[in-house]
């Protein structure tokens, strides 16, 4: 009896429907929120992240009635990232029926944000997002900086000892995805994923270039993760979150198996 | 018709407790509320909460609630949530020592100090998040159609060691076992959050939107 290995579906949002980008470029429709959010909790998903990939702040709002709506219905937890830059952002997002919020860019501009909302809103609600990328060359020791704008800007930190800051400042989760990896379907960056889960105490969630059910178990075992995200083997139908979860439990890794409504 | 009233002190995620409510009773009155009125008026009461104990504590005094759940938790069919449950205890480590409503003997521990006091290395991350099975120490009216060793959602840094049989209706474990649910009399309070705990909390709720307050 032990705490179990997450698989969260992450549902990426503009003007409320949900997409996913493949390496954030060729975008295909896979459906309204509520329904898809409805699909995973019966399926037996632990837990749902939206990301807000919309750029204009109208509709910011429509995903405001999105968490509302799916919050009404699904009840288990959520995590809504992308967008927010202020503690009314977080309120917002926590009073429409959101767990947690991820914090990425806003985290980056102004670190004592972190250290603020975490203050007044709880850890158990602050994920820190981090997209990184590899930049040491092949033979040398590897090294990975924190990227920002879908990861064609470089700010120069360096990942690990960004998730450290960050976890210190009191984010309570660190939300981890490779941009060298993301939309590649060629697994997790493993290396990355156990350099950040050793270096800090709070759980990591793995992301970025889930093209298998091999990847999620290398993810927690190999890559130390406590939660695996995936968005595409799951939004296309290609494998089942029971699935998953049957092949991660034939490998030793503890899931929750769902039990029959 | 039946009114649960849902302490509102500023802390958490209060729209998915009173949803989950609704959902699982389409009769219920559910009212979102800081009045002392309706709370002493409410015929079963919830105190939810996430965030830290000392913000939580002084909310309460704040709105002069302390007194009122004391007073309510003393009769009425009671449910107590994450924080919520650890609130009903004498005091907490975090931080740095906060006194609480001492409506159930013990002290509020830091999983690390606890691991440390245990010998034993971390078995994982701190706050211990995501599912954890409960065992279900003792027979109970909220746990009607729940089966024993339930996944339930957990996230929390802090925990309440474990209590005597008499108070205890469930134990999980991270490491060491620690008390997952306190039950006493009309008191039922939970570690996990059974609001989004799927379709285990939604039972345990529709549960207590029918209890009487009684073991």
């Amino acid at each position: 009896m032990t705490l179990a290995k997450r698989i969260i579906p992450c549902l990426d949002v503009d003007a409320g429907r949900v997409v996913k980008g493949v390496r954030f470029v060729d975008i295909r429709d896979a459906g309204d929120p509520v329904e898809v959010a409805r699909r995973y909790d019966q399926a037996g998903a632990d837990e749902i992240t939206f990301l807000d990939i919309t750029a204009s702040s109208d509709d910011r709002e429509t995903l405001v009635q999105v968490v509302e709506a799916v919050a009404a219905e699904v009840f288990m937890p959520l995590t809504v990232g992308g967008g927010i830059r202020t503690p009314a952002d977080i309120r917002r997002m926590l009073n429409a029926g959101a767990d947690k919020v991820g914090i990425n860019t806003a985290a980056i501009h102004q670190p004592e944000f972190v250290e603020d909302a975490a203050e007044r809103f709880g850890s158990q609600c602050i994920v820190v997002a981090i997209d990184a990328k590899r930049v040491s060359d092949p033979g040398e020791p590897p090294r990975w900086e924190v990227f920002t704008h879908g990861g064609r800007r470089s700010t120069g930190l360096d990942a690990v000892a960004w998730a450290q800051r960050m976890a210190h400042c009191g984010a309570g989760e660190i939300l981890l995805t490779s941009m060298d990896r993301d939309g590649t379907r060629e697994g997790f960056d493993l290396e990355l994923t156990r350099a950040v889960s050793d270096a800090v105490t709070v759980p990591v969630i793995a992301s970025g270039g889930v093209g298998g059910l091999q990847h999620l178990v290398d993810g927690v075992v190999e890559g130390r993760a406590d939660a695996v995200l995936a968005a595409s083997i799951f939004h296309f139908g290609e494998h089942t979150i029971a699935e998953a979860k049957a092949y991660m439990a034939a490998r030793g890794v503890t899931v929750r198996m769902q039990e029959a409504p | 018709m039946a009114t649960i009233a849902v302490i509102d002190y500023g802390m958490g995620n209060l729209r998915s407790v009173a949803k989950a409510l609704e959902h699982v009773d389409d009769r219920a009155r559910v009212r979102v509320t800081w009045e002392p009125e309706v709370i002493r008026g409410a015929d079963r009461v919830i105190l939810p909460g996430v965030g830290a104990i000392r913000e939580c504590m002084s909310e309460l005094q704040r709105l002069e609630l302390d007194g009122v759940v004391r007073e309510v938790a003393r009769e009425k069919p009671f449910l107590g949530v994450c924080l919520g449950m650890q609130a009903l205890l004498g005091e907490s480590e975090e931080n740095g020592g906060t006194a609480a409503l001492g409506l159930v003997p013990g002290t509020v521990r830091h999983f690390a100090a606890g691991f440390a006091e245990a010998g034993m290395a971390a078995p994982g991350k701190v706050p211990h998040m995501g599912w954890n099975q409960v065992r279900q120490t003792r027979g109970h009216p909220l746990w009607a159609g729940v089966p024993d060793d339930s996944w339930f959602y957990f996230v929390h840094s802090y925990y309440v060691p474990l209590l005597g049989p008499d108070l205890t209706a469930g134990v999980a474990t991270y490491g060491l076992d620690f008390t997952a649910v306190i039950a006493r009399e009309n008191i039922f309070a939970t570690q996990f959050h059974p609001e989004k705990s799927q379709h285990a909390g939604l039972g345990l709720l529709a549960n207590f939107t029918r209890w009487d307050g009684t073991d």
